[in-house]
């Protein structure tokens, strides 16, 4: 099975198969990111924008650290040192990078759909990095690949998804994977955290902690915004921290746990936990590398 | 100019007996005689309109004209150029321009700009409240002695109920018409589309059919504590529609209008984030869109309306969550009426075309919408059998947001005729 799209704007829109050539080729790329020397020929002479209309700093980091090792110019731009900020239009700003005849714009945005708005306007190719509570795809493949690293196959898994699924296009972009891989998906929150009509997409919803946690072979726990608190959504952190907040005790004692960062520790996560034996939290991090080196030269690939 | 129009159809609701196939001799702007085998005089211009309808000049009860204030959307001109390609010979301006139309000389100013620069007629909705601001009445007895017959904020709900209830209260001694925007704004702030499946696949905030329906009853429980006509403007869902049947069958002056978008499109079309898709009421389901449909089969829904809402190229091509709600309407509602009513849900010519003239005509308090020998020669000449593509380019309005783009429709507007005027003529 082959990649043959000049863009990634979802995990949605991908098959098993494309799902899987990337996850086999980032096994490649991440043989090179644990080498001495890390540099690759790969993308020498082709220019990838980062265009981070919205605060990040691991997501960028990982994009721009993916295309310098594989040799390709990177550049930075972000909403506050751009002239989005003086109200030139999402349009503008892409025509422009492409008329510089950059290859590849990575986009990270506060409004879904931007990404496939881009993609349809401009001929470079488009990597969504995240598009508001869309999708999140590159963290959806790290994530995959992570799993599949630890538990070999993602078919017949018992994963659950703890948190804020209605703000969340990690969630999103998870749900749609994991069920894409065959796992079993369960997802964990308050009534007022869940978009409407989730469970159509094929996952069971449980409100409270019950024995679904205790079933799940991994625990996947989502970042709680804590403005939330003020959107009516929550009576306070305290009381979510005792209803949803997770410590060995309350998950299998074989279940791995993996967040998508930066964790508000004590919140929806005990510090031991975290950074514990159980937590693939920081393998996240560098195949996140390795997943995003496999993304850029697939997408290439197809030139 | 004397004008003869032979062999049409004629579609002429409130008139029983001058339906089916009968000539109209226009003079002086004024129909002189409908009959059989009508003779064209000397100089007198003949239209055919063989195998096509006839109607009375279609009046559309609910149009953003954007003047003043944004006339970079729309102005009068290209707004009533737009209209007449649509079949339309009287459109209602809704007050939500700028400045709003919420005193006596906005009226006249839109009136006098109607005239010099219109080319059919246009008549305004006033506001419920100074600025649409939600906290003072208007001045009701001026704006009706200056020839308004309808009040809304459209746009946004009067959210204080007791004001509305005042509102509907004094307007009924004109009598005013109130026309109800119903959005309970805390529901539905921020929201982007309809609240959904489709929104929580999209990571779009839904905008929940409770945030209408809410709106709905408690403006129908209110014109009944005020004793008032209401009319309820584009409703959206399967809970509004009911509540209005309901209320219509205890005896309440209560009316209500569609779009052609509500009884055409689900919030489907939202996949790919196309912002001509971005309309506010949303889109909703697809009970919902058969939930329109029956209503206006059974009467519950009396009015078809565009919400003509336009917009710059620009303020359309950006982010969903971004750009603007609203989409150009005037140029494809009939067609839409008769391609999606007639043709594919079988509702009666008669219906259709009673819910785009005698009905809103009704509302606004004309006289209109009806042909008559010596009433006004505004009538709207259509075929049924053309097939043909909607084109945004090709629009004459200023606004070419539309989510009908692409799509074949069946039948169009050949000729519309305005005071014995021919203003618009297919080519």
């Amino acid at each position: 099975m082959s990649f043959t799209r000049k863009d990634l704007l979802g995990i949605e829109e991908l098959s098993a198969g494309e799902i899987q050539s990337l996850l086999v080729a980032a096994v490649s790329f991440k043989e090179i990111i644990e080498r001495n020397v890390k540099k690759v020929p790969t993308l020498r002479g082709k220019t990838i924008i980062n265009l981070f209309l919205e605060p990040s700093t691991r997501t960028r980091i990982s994009f721009e650290l993916a295309g310098k090792y594989l040799s390709a110019d990177v550049i930075n731009i972000s909403a506050g040192g751009s002239s989005v900020s003086k109200g030139e239009s999402l349009l503008d700003t892409a025509k422009t990078l492409e008329a510089m005849k950059a290859d590849y714009l990575v986009v990270r945005t506060p409004f879904a759909g931007a990404p496939l708005y881009l993609a349809k306007m401009v001929k470079s190719a488009v990597i969504n990095a995240g598009d508001g509570a869309h999708e999140h795809p590159t963290q959806a493949l790290l994530d995959l690949f992570t799993i599949q690293e630890k538990f070999q196959q993602i078919r017949s898994l018992k994963v659950a998804i703890i948190g804020d699924i209605s703000h969340s296009r990690v969630a999103r972009s998870n749900i749609w994977g994991l069920l894409k891989l065959g796992a079993e998906v369960t997802l964990i929150a308050p009534p007022t955290l869940l978009p409407i009509d989730i469970e159509k997409m094929g996952v069971k919803v449980r409100f409270k902690i019950d024995d679904e946690l205790k079933k799940a072979d991994l625990v996947y726990v989502l970042r709680l915004q804590r403005e939330r608190q003020r959107g009516g959504l929550l009576p306070g952190l305290r009381e979510y921290a005792r209803l949803y907040g997770i410590n060995s005790s309350r998950i299998s004692k074989k279940a791995m746990v993996m967040h998508p960062g930066p964790l508000n520790q004590g919140i929806e996560i005990d510090d031991e936990l975290a950074y514990g034996p159980r937590s693939l939290v920081t393998d996240q991090v560098t195949n996140g590398l390795a997943v995003r080196m496999a993304v850029l030269y697939l997408l290439v690939g197809k030139k | 100019m004397n004008l003869l129009i032979k062999n049409g159809d004629l579609v002429n609701p409130g008139k029983p007996k001058l339906n089916g196939k009968l000539d109209l001799l226009v003079k002086q702007g004024k129909i002189a005689k409908i009959g059989e085998n009508l003779k064209a005089g000397k100089g007198c211009q003949v239209i055919d309109a063989t195998r096509q309808y006839v109607f009375p000049g279609l009046v559309d009860l609910h149009v953003h004209l954007r003047e003043p204030g944004h006339e970079y959307k729309e102005d009068i001109a290209s707004g009533t150029k737009a209209a007449a390609r649509g079949g339309f010979t009287t459109i209602n301006c809704m007050p939500n321009t700028e400045p709003p139309i919420d005193n006596r000389s906005v009226v006249e100013f839109v009136r006098e700009v109607a005239k010099a620069s219109g080319v059919i007629r246009v008549v305004t909705t006033a506001c419920i409240t100074k600025g649409r601001a939600g906290k003072e009445l208007v001045e009701m007895a001026d704006l009706y002695e200056a020839g308004v017959r309808t009040l809304s904020d459209d746009g946004d709900m009067v959210e204080d109920a007791h004001l509305m209830r005042r509102a509907l209260e004094y307007a009924g001694m004109f009598p005013l018409t109130i026309i109800s925007h119903a959005e309970v704004a805390g529901l539905s702030r921020g929201g982007d589309m309809n609240e959904g499946f489709v929104s929580t696949k999209l990571g779009l905030k839904g905008i929940p059919a409770a945030a209408e329906e809410i709106a709905v009853a408690r403006d129908i429980r209110l014109a009944e504590l005020a004793k008032a006509r209401l009319h309820l403007a584009h409703l959206s869902t399967t809970g509004s529609i009911e509540l209005l049947r309901t209320a219509q069958k205890r005896g309440l002056p209560i009316t209500g209008e569609v779009t052609p978008h509500h009884f055409t499109l689900t919030d489907e079309e939202t996949v790919g984030y196309d912002t001509s898709t971005k309309v506010n009421p949303p889109l909703r389901e697809r009970q919902d869109v058969l939930a329109c449909v029956r209503g206006i089969e059974d009467g519950t829904i009396s009015c078809i309306a565009t919400d003509h809402a336009p917009h710059a190229g620009f303020e359309k091509e950006r982010e969903y969550s971004r750009a603007p709600f609203g989409i150009s309407g005037l140029e494809t509602a009939v067609s839409l009426a008769f391609t999606e009513l007639h043709l594919k849900h079988k509702i009666p010519l008669a219906t259709i075309i009673a819910a785009l003239t005698i009905n809103p005509a009704r509302i606004l308090a004309l006289d209109i919408g009806t042909l008559a020998e010596n009433g006004p020669a505004s009538l709207t000449i259509f075929d049924p059998n053309l097939k043909w593509r909607v084109e945004p380019s090709a629009f004459l309005s200023k606004g070419k947001s539309t989510p009908f783009a692409g799509r074949e429709l069946t039948g169009r507007v050949s000729s519309t005729i305005y005071n014995g005027r021919l203003v618009y003529q297919f080519d």
